[in-house]
């Protein structure tokens, strides 16, 4: 089995793996914030839920697992491509022959491992380790992650980091969706132009979903 | 037309090379751009001058021999077309055209516009062949393949192993060669046996040469010559994970 993680398509298959991991959670965590829009009780109960879990005690240490190997081989492969020119060439035009994101992997996903970093310590933290105020919904007390949350989507630039957060993933996963198949072989001249377009949707719908929230309270915040 | 040459010299593969700029006057369209560096070459060795070196062999499309980086792009212009299929009709009159060869720590320049490709014949070796003992050609028709297959591997047979994959690719990786090679041989039954042993080794020897690892940017597609698809490397991945599975 060591070789085949010293190869280099074995460690992109676990790059694969773990952003399908990923992407999996993206969607379940939007879901949960979008709960954000149906007001204070209904974002309450969703996050109660989701912090309450049994299955969360086995989720949340695999998707430290799953950041962690996709940031290590992904970054392991990218320093080792970049030895592989050392001549760099005077002229270079890759406009045409393949797509901004695809070239810019890393760059994209260090600002979304930075803006990561930012949002942990907005938020898991202070839930996990900080003083909250519970609500009481009959009869069980639940922490008011809403008020937290919507208290700091009233600030611009909190606001800003968090649409350019949501708009940095959305190009990452425009390349990443249907490459992780690729890589998995899970590919062929067919699938690859309905991946391309699920891909296309589901980073759409990413980006969008997670920038409206911010954006929807601070212009509540003008509005009222 | 006239147009403006910057072209990459080096003496050899110790030295430093560096560009020099020509002025060729008396180009004209009909001219294939191998064909044009003949004519520049004609006016060095007239004027006393070291012509330029380039690769070439078959000046039909089939050899790969012709690899060229030109204005930016391996084969410069244009889908489909190695260097030599290149017509100078894709120039206009005062162009500038920069011209370097393929570059990539396993391709190593050996002089002017030449690099080394040995590194494929490396990776060929490691796998990129069927254990068979020869003898007379078997009757054809006693191993049924299906159209599709046939087609199929045909598509990847059709790699010439120019390398301009190798020199699109941000990463210098070889995958597109190497998944036309696993691609056209797995396909078909002599080589379906030793499939996944073929991936392995191939990719083994790949990494192990210093080619880069494939990030699907689809560069290598997009430059191809012969149009080798992506599926192909979907093919080897599959092959290649295949064959980690079974252990
Ligand atoms: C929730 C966050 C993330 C998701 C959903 C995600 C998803 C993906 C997916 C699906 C791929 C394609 C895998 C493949 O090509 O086989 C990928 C590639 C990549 N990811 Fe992420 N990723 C995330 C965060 C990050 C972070 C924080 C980094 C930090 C450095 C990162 C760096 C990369 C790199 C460098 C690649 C490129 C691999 C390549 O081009 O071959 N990603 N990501
Ligand atoms: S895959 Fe295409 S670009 Fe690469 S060596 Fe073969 S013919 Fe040339
Ligand atoms: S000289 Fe043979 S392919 Fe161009």
């Amino acid at each position: 089995m060591s070789s085949f993680f010293n190869a280099s398509v074995g460690k992109k298959f676990l790059v694969s793996v773990s952003g399908l991991f990923l992407i999996m959670f993206l969607a379940t965590h939007l879901t949960v914030n979008l709960f954000l829009l149906w007001g204070q009780e209904s974002y309450n109960l969703a996050a109660h839920f989701m912090a309450t879990n049994p299955a969360i005690k086995i989720i949340e240490p695999m998707l430290a697992l799953g950041f962690l190997l996709h940031i290590t081989y992904s970054a392991w492969l990218t320093f080792a491509n970049r030895d592989t020119r050392p001549q760099k060439y005077a002229m270079v035009d890759q406009s045409e022959t393949s797509s901004w994101p695809s070239r810019n992997m890393f760059v994209l996903g260090s600002l979304i491992f930075i803006f990561l970093v930012l949002h942990l310590s907005n938020f898991w933290a202070k839930m996990k380790f900080g003083d909250m105020s519970y609500i009481d919904y009959n009869g069980v007390m639940v922490q008011d992650a809403y008020t937290l949350v919507t208290g700091k989507f009233v600030i611009w630039w909190y606001v800003i980091i968090y649409v350019a957060g949501a708009v940095f993933l959305g190009l990452h996963l425009l390349h990443g969706f249907q490459s992780a198949f690729q890589t998995l072989g899970l590919n062929n001249q067919i699938w690859r132009k309905r991946l391309t377009v699920t891909g296309t949707v589901y980073s759409i719908i990413i980006a969008a979903g997670f920038s409206i929230i911010p954006l929807y309270f601070i212009v509540n915040s003008f509005i009222n | 037309m006239e147009i403006k040459l910057k072209i990459w010299r080096q003496k050899d593969a110790r030295s430093q090379g560096s560009f020099v700029d020509y002025n060729l006057s008396g180009v004209s369209g009909d001219m294939s751009f191998l064909e044009m560096l003949d004519f520049l070459n004609k006016t060095l060795i007239e004027s006393g001058d070291e012509p330029v070196a380039f690769e070439h062999d078959c000046r039909e499309g089939i050899c790969g021999s012709c690899s060229l980086y030109i204005n930016g792009r391996p084969h410069g212009p244009g889908d489909l077309v190695t260097t030599c299929e290149l017509r100078m009709t894709r120039f206009k009159d005062g162009d500038t055209i920069v011209i370097e060869p393929w570059r990539a720590k396993s391709f190593p320049v050996i002089r002017d516009l030449i690099a080394d490709r040995s590194a494929f014949d490396k990776i060929m070796e490691a796998g990129g062949f069927i254990s068979v003992g020869t003898g007379s050609a078997p009757e054809a028709n006693s191993i049924p393949v299906t159209k599709e297959d046939s087609d199929e591997a045909f598509d990847a047979a059709t790699c010439i192993g120019c390398g301009a994959c190798v020199a699109a690719c941000k990463n210098s990786s070889a995958m597109l060669f190497v998944a036309a090679k696993v691609s056209h041989l797995t396909l078909l039954p002599q080589g379906h046996a030793e499939s996944a042993k073929r991936a392995q080794s191939m990719v083994a020897k790949m990494d192990e040469l210093g080619f880069g690892s494939c990030t699907n940017t689809g560069a290598c597609e997009a430059e191809c010559p012969k149009g080798i698809s992506l599926a192909h490397i979907a093919r080897l991945n599959r092959e290649f994970l295949k064959a980690g599975f079974r252990g």
